[in-house]
């Protein structure tokens, strides 16, 4: 039996990027909130120490800023067809776990998507008519522009001080960024990293074949930065241990570099670690949230009341939350009706390992986001009219592992072991670099989230099932911006070089992307959206569902600059809208 | 230096207020002005450092004071009639609070109740303390504040102690310098009691008047010189340096954590920018008589190779390679006070055990150095505190792994 606390105006589900984002907001307004964790409590000084923060063993392979799978897990098919079982050890993707959590051990690549993005599925029947979708992809309307979003995507940026080069200051494009990127109001906080050789070559290559690179966005800092909360950052040392990784430098945006110096002393403000919500509570009429029922460290029980939930753990964990909370009608894959869990997407990554002879990149001088990149064969920045799929891909050459461990690059043929393979080893090391298309992943009626019926949790609840593979359409897509970017090599005029296609079935073993989502999507109809363009609930007004579980499909970009605007897009209707008249902010 | 002192209150009661008070002489404990003038002073005081616990009720003493003695705990000092100081009088408290001399007027208070600076106080803020405190919340834990042993804990011993260390008086103000650095004189010496922690203790923990604020050893840290010397003091700093400082615990060279990080949350912070500058004016007007520096050491001095190569691959990440730091975040090395005080404690005990820069409302960030003691021996260490030192322009002594080793085991795991 749970024990009651005293109520709050606010409980948040985990306490990562976005729930500091509305805690930090909410809380400005006066709103008694507190977030509750299942991971422990982390800072810089403690737990990214400078003296061990680049222990390769315990994070890059250990994995000991991750979700444990020993705690919560998902469990995985590639379709209906198959029995799915847990994912007992992270590859594919790699949730994180604790206070930040995966804000802490991200790479800091911030974009905003495309504006067409946004309207994926009225601009595609407008350009290229209806019929010219493919059948199997759900693609949908976000129910928001990219001019919604853009007030809030400059807040992001420079809440987590983003260093780049702008490429469309409203209404002019600009020399040096990117030309297909949507309207801004203003330049980033701070200018683009300082480029390392190979993504200099790489820009070089792709200019030279007619494509237009630019410095990609980072999260980790060209230079010391002081951001709106007064919260001071240091300029990046490029230690290169930043994937995987958090920063002992203050030298890349996360929750705690960026918001919980400020969030931690506030009264009102509490945060609760290594404690578990179990569900969100509803009263009899299911319409109402009451609070969340949460496990602490020693097994006690709690319910705490609130006025309102926010949902803001990782993007799959979200829609877990909702479904074992009887929040929505769960989306059924074979009827194609119900929204909590309809549908799930990924990123579709290919990618171009060369080899020189003559040339040394040093790649083990980087972070997480220093890099090129060029959009010219993203979303619909290119004629799809003769092409047969949808969709496209950000090419980049963003070398983030020069790490001993993980990256010893050899060509194909080399044994996995022994003398030679030691050879190729001291030969390539300095000599190799990779680079990437970052495709996009549409949505497919096939791939979807439920609850699992045979594994369950320590608290016997079901599993989160993941039901996904590449809809051929992404594969399709994938090929062909890979083909483009093979030019890209050519004109480096390397000594050999080494294409990886994406192929099916996607398998959850080899690490890929951790960007998961879509499953909680937001849009302007009830039928095909689990929350309203305020990501806020249809069928529990006072629940809001925030993180990459909105996304209707994913665009062939990082997520988390998206995530975050979306983050300060729900605070801002809490306060500007919600607190004045509690209830459902659009009408069904 | 101007330390003159006189037993002629009312040649102080002029000018030496920011706040206007009442007709002179007319004690008003129930008006709002005087209370919140007490409070003010209360704060410009940090009575709370000795007298309020962390997360304890406010004033309710119990706060631990490690001395070279033994151990004092501040009283409770709410105006609980038994457990506080409710029933006493105000002359009482006013002979406390400047005396040192306890209720009944025989008990002598231990100097840790920094008395031998409160005497230069004005009785009208002694009382506007008083009336200040009368409006706490009484508390009724009873203290036991000497925890001190034998021969110290007779408190007659402190007669002979008064006699050599104490000079009662009031502050008599300079005419020939401006009210503002008067402002800062009493804000600095009756007040913020500065010299309390950056004045040079003589044997007996009386302060060496002769080398007044540059800088002394106490609870494992070295306090700095504040006076403007340039190499070990503050002299380098503009007044505008000093009062970001002291309100927000950091400025562009370096932050505040602990014993001053303390003071900064508790009592600067809350300081009007008025009496800030005050502070700074004074401060930058004191001459040191500190001995020289000594050179540099020599760059290709093996100790310095050995340093530098250290420096860089632990420090340089965060500190840069020229010392420079970054604002508010890193502190600069390079002509640091802290870093160049002939007493290396504070660089040392830095390096070993980390430190936690102070966050307040206008310096919200809060870094941390992280602990190096696991990492770095005690010959590493040294060459390390030695490169800092003598790195950049600066210079100081060298130092050895004998004094590391002393620092690191002030602080052994127990």
């Amino acid at each position: 039996m749970a024990k009651k606390l005293p109520a709050k105006d606010v409980a948040i589900v985990g306490l990562g990027w976005t729930s500091a984002i509305l805690a930090q907001d909410l809380t400005d307004n006066g709103l008694d909130v507190v977030a509750i964790e299942r991971g422990p409590w982390r800072d810089t000084a403690t737990s990214f120490n400078i003296g061990y923060a680049a222990d390769e063993l315990r994070y890059g392979i250990r994995f000991a800023l991750f979700q444990r799978p020993g705690q919560s897990t998902v469990t995985f098919r590639n379709n209906d067809r198959q029995t799915a079982l847990p994912v007992r050890q992270w590859g594919s993707f790699q949730p994180g776990d604790g206070v930040g959590g995966a804000g802490v051990h991200w790479g800091g690549q911030t974009w905003r998507h495309l504006p067409t993005d946004f309207l994926m599925r009225s601009h595609l029947t407008e350009r290229y008519g209806a019929s010219f979708i493919p059948q199997e992809l759900s693609i949908q309307d976000w129910g928001i522009t990219f001019e919604d979003l853009e007030p809030y995507y400059d807040r992001f940026e420079y809440l987590a001080g983003i260093s780049g080069k702008a490429g469309n200051i409203d209404p002019r494009i600009q020399v040096g960024g990117n030309p297909f990127e949507g309207p801004r109001k203003r330049e980033y906080p701070l200018p683009p990293m300082q480029m390392t050789y190979a993504p200099t070559l790489f820009a070089e290559a792709a200019r030279s074949v007619g494509y237009h690179p630019f410095p990609s966005p980072s999260a980790t800092f060209s230079a010391d930065y002081t951001n709106p909360l007064g919260i001071r950052m240091g300029q990046c040392t490029y230690c290169g241990f930043c994937v995987g990784f958090g920063c002992a430098n203050y030298s890349k945006a996360s929750p705690q570099t960026a918001v919980l110096p400020v969030l931690m002393r506030k009264s009102n403000f509490e945060a609760r670690t290594e404690c578990e919500v179990l569900k969100v509570n509803l009263d009899r009429s299911g319409k109402r949230a009451t609070g969340v029922t949460y496990v602490d460290a020693s097994g006690t029980e709690w319910e705490q009341p609130a006025e309102l939930v926010l949902i803001c753990a990782f993007a799959f964990n979200n829609v877990h939350m909702m479904l074992i909370s009887g929040i929505g009608r769960p989306y059924d894959s074979k009827t194609r009706e119900g929204t909590v869990g309809r549908n799930y997407a990924y990123q579709t990554y290919s990618a171009i390992q060369v080899f020189f002879d003559d040339k040394n990149f040093n790649t083990f001088i980087s972070s997480g986001a220093c890099g090129q990149t060029a959009d010219d064969f993203n979303g619909d920045n290119f004629d799809h009219r003769s092409l047969g799929f949808v969709g496209g891909a950000s090419m980049s050459c963003q070398p983030t592992d020069g790490r001993p461990l993980a990256n010893l690059p050899v060509p194909p043929g080399t044994p996995r072991w022994g003398a030679q393979w030691k050879n190729e080893v001291r030969k390539n090391f300095l000599r190799s670099f990779g680079f990437t298309s970052q495709g996009s992943s549409y949505a497919a009626y096939a791939n979807h989230l439920d609850l699992d019926p045979t594994y369950t949790d320590r608290f016997g609840r079901p599993l989160l099932r993941m039901t996904f593979d590449f809809p051929d359409n992404d594969i399709r897509m994938s090929n062909y911006v890979v083909d483009k970017m093979e030019l890209i090599a050519k004109a480096m005029n390397p000594r050999q070089y080494v294409v990886h296609r994406r192929a099916k079935p996607y398998s959850v073993v080899p690490n890929q992307s951790t960007h998961n989502t879509v499953g909680a999507i937001m849009g302007a109809d009830p039928k095909t959206s689990a929350v309203n363009k305020y990501l806020q609930s249809w069928d529990v007004p006072n629940v809001f569902v925030v993180g990459s579980s909105a996304f209707p499909q994913n665009p062939g970009y990082n997520p988390n600059g998206t995530v975050c605007a979306l983050a300060y897009l729900t605070a801002d209707a809490i306060v500007s809208k919600y607190l004045k008249a509690p209830g459902p902010l659009v009408q069904m | 230096m101007t330390r003159a002192v006189t037993r002629a209150p009312r040649l102080v009661a002029l000018a030496m207020s920011l706040f206007v008070v009442s007709t002179a002489g007319a004690f008003a404990p129930q008006s709002f002005n005087t209370i919140e003038r007490g409070r003010y002073i209360a704060t410009a005081a940090d009575c709370a450092a000795c007298h309020t616990r962390p997360g304890g009720k406010p004033f309710a003493g119990g706060v631990a004071l490690q001395t070279p003695f033994g151990t004092l705990v501040g009283p409770n000092i709410t105006p609980d009639p038994d457990a506080g100081i409710g029933s006493w009088t105000h002359d009482e408290f006013v002979s406390a609070l400047r005396d040192g001399i306890g209720r009944g007027g025989g008990v002598h208070l231990y100097p840790a109740m920094p008395y031998p600076s409160y005497t230069k106080m004005t009785r009208e803020d002694a009382l506007a303390i008083r009336a200040y405190l009368q409006t706490i919340d009484p508390a009724p834990n009873k203290i036991k504040s000497d925890l001190l042993s034998f021969p110290f804990n007779i408190r007659s011993t402190m007669v002979v102690w008064n006699a050599i260390n104490f000079t009662p008086g009031r502050l008599a103000p300079d005419p020939s310098k401006s009210a503002q650095w008067n402002r800062g004189h009493y804000l600095v010496d009756a007040l913020g009691h500065c010299g309390t922690c950056h004045t040079p203790k003589n044997i007996m923990g009386g302060e060496e008047n002769s080398a007044y604020l540059q800088g002394s050893a106490l609870q494992g840290w070295y306090a700095p010189n504040i006076t403007a010397d340039t190499r070990k003091g503050v002299g380098g700093w503009l007044a505008t340096d000093i009062v970001a400082y002291l309100k927000t615990g950091a400025n562009r060279y370096t932050l505040a954590s602990g014993g001053m990080g303390e003071e900064v949350v508790h009592s600067s912070s809350h300081m009007t920018d008025a009496d800030l500058e005050a502070i700074a004016v004074y401060l930058l007007s004191l001459k040191s008589t500190a001995t020289q520096s000594p050179q540099s050491l020599d760059g290709r001095d093996p100790h310095m190779v050995a340093g530098q190569a250290i420096y860089k691959d632990n420090c340089a990440g965060c500190h840069t390679d020229s010392g420079a730091g970054a604002p508010g975040l890193f502190p600069r090395l390079a002509g640091s006070a802290a870093v160049q005080s002939d007493d290396p404690t504070t660089l040392i005990r830095t390096v070993l055990f980390g430190s936690r820069a102070t966050a307040t409302a206008g310096a919200p960030t809060g870094p941390v150095m992280p602990s190096f003691a696991w990492r770095l021996n005690d010959v590493e260490a040294a060459v390390l505190v030695t490169y800092v030192r003598n790195a950049w322009g600066n210079a100081a002594t060298p130092t050895s792994p004998h004094e590391v080793r002393l620092v690191r085991g002030s602080r052994r795991a127990p």
